[in-house]
């Protein structure tokens, strides 16, 4: 498994650079994630997603799909393709630190 | 910018994350378990950033058809893939013949979608429309069945002629379902 150094720490990362260990993310990290997938500031609308992301993996043992986010997280899928533009599944999930959603809706 | 962030690579997936790729789906089926093909790949390709255009012919105008899209049905007659639960003996035909026994195969397997949490063809459709994807209805059809656009689903952009299909389909992967 390979490792990267992000804002200072060493983080174990898939072939892809998804973090494997979200016990290792931190907003710090998030904010660098965000920057290399050319979202520059994380607004409160990302944290929302970013947050409930976390929280919602830590009860189900895996990320949620976009439809899941939308029905149950309450934000809109509009707004995840406006806050996560083209690929809005693969890069929420690699700001919050967390494999990619699995499901296929 | 710090010398973390240039060590770093810019992850795989955003490879192609300007790219012109395009996808075409044909929808010509208005059964429950042929509705889903489409939607599931449409849903995929936009979460890919891979514009996307779904066109209803014949019987698939059933899936946007505000009358009939929430009551799709599946029948077994005909179909040999379906199969008693767990096990690979086929339903005889002449099971399809029961009385109810469309509107049972049918409930059945609305009932498997809701346990997998996917959701219904409607809310779907709904799904993928505000994902970015395009939605249209063919005019022959259309025409035949005496629909026009206020009968349709609400997402649902035009009623297109086949011209039209080439011209936005031009440069596209295309399926026919």
């Amino acid at each position: 498994m390979a490792t990267q150094v992000i804002a200072g720490q060493e983080v174990a990362v898939d072939d892809e650079g998804f973090m494997t260990d979200p016990s290792q993310w931190s907003e710090e990290i998030a904010a660098v994630l965000a920057k290399n997938i050319a979202i520059d500031t994380l607004t409160d609308d990302h944290w929302k997603v970013i947050k409930w992301l976390r929280e919602d993996y830590a009860v189900e043992g895996e990320t949620a799909t976009l439809r899941r986010v939308s029905t149950m997280g309450g934000v809109s899928t509009k707004e995840l393709y406006t806050l996560f533009p083209k690929k809005p599944a693969k890069k929420m999930s690699y700001v919050s630190g967390l494999p990619k959603p699995k499901g296929c809706v | 910018m710090t010398s973390e962030t240039q060590s770093m690579a810019v992850p795989a997936f955003m490879d192609g994350d300007d790219s012109e790729r395009k996808l075409a789906i044909i929808c010509s089926k208005g059964t429950l378990d042929m509705a889903y093909p489409g939607l599931i790949l449409a849903n995929g390709a936009l979460e890919n950033g891979i514009e996307t255009h779904l066109f209803f012919t014949f019987w698939g105008l059933d899936m946007v058809n505000k009358k009939t899209m929430k009551k799709l049905t599946m029948t077994s007659a005909g179909n040999t893939s379906m199969r008693f639960p767990g096990t690979a003996i086929s339903m005889p035909q002449w099971m399809s013949w029961i009385p109810g026994m469309t509107k049972f195969q049918s409930w059945m397997m609305r009932k498997q979608i809701r346990d997998l949490e996917v959701p219904t063809v409607p809310d779907m459709l709904q799904h993928v429309a505000d994902a970015g994807g395009h939605l249209w209805a063919c005019k022959m059809s259309a025409d035949m069945m005496k629909l026009e656009l206020d009968d349709m689903f609400d997402e649902v952009e035009d009623i297109i002629n086949v011209d039209a299909f080439m011209n936005l389909s031009e440069g596209a992967q295309v399926l026919f379902i």
